[in-house]
């Protein structure tokens, strides 16, 4: 094996639950040491995706491989070999800190002197030094991510997977949290990370964007933005937005509009100029502010599933 | 900071690949290092249960305690009535050895037959005897004097056994006559000669308390595992199903055992049941029993999602129809032929056999081998049922 190998292959990897369809042909490489962002509402097919990818659960269609490892037939060379940190929060909170180090390093055959070495090394990664001895449902919830994230790392795997990690935890923790994670993947750990927070997509080195089972765009996230060079995004503020949406939608040149809190965001397919003047004048009376925004990995997310959706239709 | 160094480190050159990841499956001593790693847990969450402490140690007693009372067949004091018709010296002495029976409460005496219905129809008397005219007179001849009872069917038990005391005291009365009988029966009741139901009443309690909380706990628990999450955690770990199945059932195997040490001195000194086999042999024949209770809670918790449906299921599918068909409440030999059939598989049914053998008729594996073996190979049978559930449904 060469450094260039894969961490991840998928190729065409499906799941179906009866008529639904999970994951529909979903195909992907994840480089080792990279940061992989699986982007997508709720539904979208990211969990399912990381469920197969770890052998919790068997691909319906087509193959994938983690680190050479094929997901159906070698789960259990696949489970040795990596780390999981899942949705629902998955220490146990009525054991210690300390004691449920010592017993996730048992599950992956860390004992004695090697569980010691890494128990020390997971708290000081996790900066809760003194917390030692506490019941992990005393923890705050930031404190808890990140020991569940530590202890995923404690048979210290090339590879971990962490499906929506920070969910329900503050800012300042989630910023820690991702501190972590960019340390990790420095260090030439891939980190292959759901989301469906686009802040925490924009931290990753490559955005893989999910809507409804399958892979809209897969690229870094300035690659992605490309995608609006030819036209521009406005911002439009007025006193009736969802009104306006209707109305600027039937405007030559717009792609499409998408509602962001109280203002209004625009794709235009060409340079802004004259788009700006249509909507000014189409809004007349409703005070409209018209400005040039960067794109955001939200507006790209939108474009892409409103796209797919046009075609679909 | 230098362990930090380390630990961070290492990943980069991990990433090539197999070859450097330890390989843990293979000797003993490994295996044994990784059961000793789940049981150490299991026992910490346990200690940690701060309800788990009262369930496991002071509600067996107490349900040995009223079930060692309630679930008493005996029945003493029949409520008797009587209707004296006859009104002569040696119907006087008939009513006397009713009522000098322990077994006969006379609650009421009535002038008239008719008087009798009301008496039985309010529950007032249960038995009622009617000495006709002319009873003196025929026994005076020589030949038998009749007498009739009634007896009340509604309350079955007491009932049928009021009736069988009658016909004892009836039985003693002829043969302290003139009139022998053609056959003298003089029963003989062997292991518990008094026929104390509680004698065989109470051990099957603990049969029951046994039964319960093995089954229950460890549905319970593995349901927990479901629903916090934590079981697919530790399904991503190369901790096996079978690893984990027997690093679950041990802890609640001790849990079973630490039952009948808590439940044995209350059996043994406050119910007075004798245990006449060895002390040995009852722990040694529970471990079977044992096998197929746990294998039952894991196999109740492949069905249920959440925890209270794991206590439902166990309660009402589980153990309610092994209390029936087992013989705890109910005779097996009166049961219609196919629900006798159905016995045969309830475990509870053979642990019965073990546990009124051990107590009270003193006897050992030499005679309990065959429900020891039953027991055991059901145990097996349920526990890879259990397992093939228990993989499919994490597939």
């Amino acid at each position: 094996m060469t450094s260039a190998q894969p961490a991840v292959v998928a190729r065409d990897l499906s799941r179906t639950f009866g008529a639904f369809v999970a994951v529909d042909r979903v195909s992907f490489d994840v480089a080792p040491g990279e940061i992989f962002g699986f982007l997508g509402s709720n539904g979208a097919g990211k969990t399912t995706t990381i469920r197969m990818l770890c052998g919790l659960l068997a691909p319906s269609g087509g193959s994938a491989t983690v680190l050479g490892f094929d997901v159906g037939r070698e789960a259990a060379e696949i489970k040795r070999r990596i780390g999981y940190m899942s949705q629902r929060f998955s220490l146990y909170s009525d054991l210690t800190v300390e004691e449920n180090l010592r017993f996730w390093g048992g599950a992956y055959g860390l004992f004695g002197r090697e569980i010691a070495a890494r128990t020390e090394w997971a708290i000081a990664t996790a900066g809760i030094e003194g917390q030692r001895h506490t019941l992990v449902r005393e923890l705050p919830g930031g404190f808890r991510q990140r020991l569940a994230l530590v202890a995923a790392l404690l048979h210290q795997p090339p590879i971990v997977f962490l499906d929506e990690p920070t969910g329900g935890v503050d800012p300042e923790a989630r910023r820690r949290f991702w501190d972590l994670i960019d340390t990790l993947s420095g260090t030439g750990t891939t980190v292959f990370v759901t989301t469906h927070s686009m802040d925490e997509a924009e931290r990753c080195h490559r955005v893989a964007l999910m809507h409804a089972g399958r892979l809209l765009a897969l690229d870094s996230v300035p690659a992605l933005k490309s995608v609006f060079a030819a036209g521009a995004i406005v911002e439009v503020t007025c006193h009736h937005p969802v009104a306006a949406m209707a109305a600027i939608e039937r405007l030559p040149g717009v792609e499409d509009v998408a509602l962001f809190g109280d203002r209004l965001h625009v794709v235009l397919a060409h340079a802004p100029a004259e788009g700006v003047a249509a909507i000014v004048q189409e809004l007349r009376g409703e005070a409209p502010v018209v400005t040039k925004v960067p794109p955001s990995l939200e507006d790209v997310f939108i474009h892409m599933i409103a796209r797919a959706e046009g075609r679909a239709a | 900071m230098n362990d930090r160094a380390q630990g961070a480190g290492l990943s980069a050159q991990r990433i090539n690949g197999n070859g450097a990841v330890r390989h843990h499956r293979g000797t003993v001593r490994e295996a044994l290092r990784t059961l000793g790693n789940i049981l150490v847990k299991e026992l910490l969450q346990l200690r940690r249960d701060p309800k788990i402490l009262p369930i496991l140690f002071i509600a067996p007693v107490i349900q040995l305690v009223i079930l060692g009372y309630a679930a008493t067949t005996d029945v003493r004091r029949v409520e008797l009535a009587v209707c004296d018709l006859d009104h002569t010296a040696a119907s006087r002495e008939l009513v006397e050895r009713f009522t000098r029976s322990t077994y006969f409460k006379r609650t009421a005496v009535v002038a008239s037959q008719p008087g009798l219905d009301a008496l039985l129809q309010s529950g007032t008397a249960r038995i009622a005897l009617t000495i006709p005219v002319g009873f003196a007179a025929e026994r005076a001849a020589g030949r038998p004097g009749s007498v009739q009872l009634l007896s009340d069917g509604s309350d079955a038990m007491t009932g049928t056994l009021g009736l069988s005391y009658a016909t004892d005291v009836l039985q003693d009365a002829s043969a302290a006559g003139d009139a022998q009988p053609l056959v003298e029966l003089r029963p003989i009741v062997l292991y518990n000669p008094d026929l104390v139901s509680r004698n065989y009443m109470v051990p099957a309690t603990l049969a029951m308390i046994i039964m319960v909380m093995t089954m229950m706990l460890t549905a319970m628990a593995l349901v927990r595992e479901n629903e916090l999450g934590t079981m697919e955690q530790l399904l991503v770990t190369p901790l096996t199903p079978g690893q984990l199945i027997i690093g679950k059932l041990i802890p609640f195997a001790l849990v079973g055992l630490v039952e009948v040490f808590t439940a044995l001195p209350v059996v043994l000194f406050w119910f007075g049941v004798p245990l006449r086999g060895s002390f040995a042999t009852l722990i040694l024949l529970t471990l079977p029993f044992m096998l197929c209770t746990l294998g039952l809670g894991l196999f109740i918790s492949t069905l249920a999602q959440t925890q209270q449906q794991a206590m439902m299921l166990t309660a009402f599918v589980f153990i309610l129809p092994q209390m029936l068909l087992s013989g705890f409440a109910f005779p097996i030999q009166n049961m219609p032929e196919i629900f006798q059939l159905v016995t045969f598989l309830v475990p509870l049914r053979y642990y019965l056999v073990i546990l009124r053998g051990v107590f009270l008729k003193g006897v050992g594996f030499a005679v309990l081998w065959p429900e020891a073996v039953t027991l055991s190979g059901m145990g097996v049978v349920i526990l890879l049922l259990a397992r093939v559930r228990f993989r499919r449904r994490l597939g």
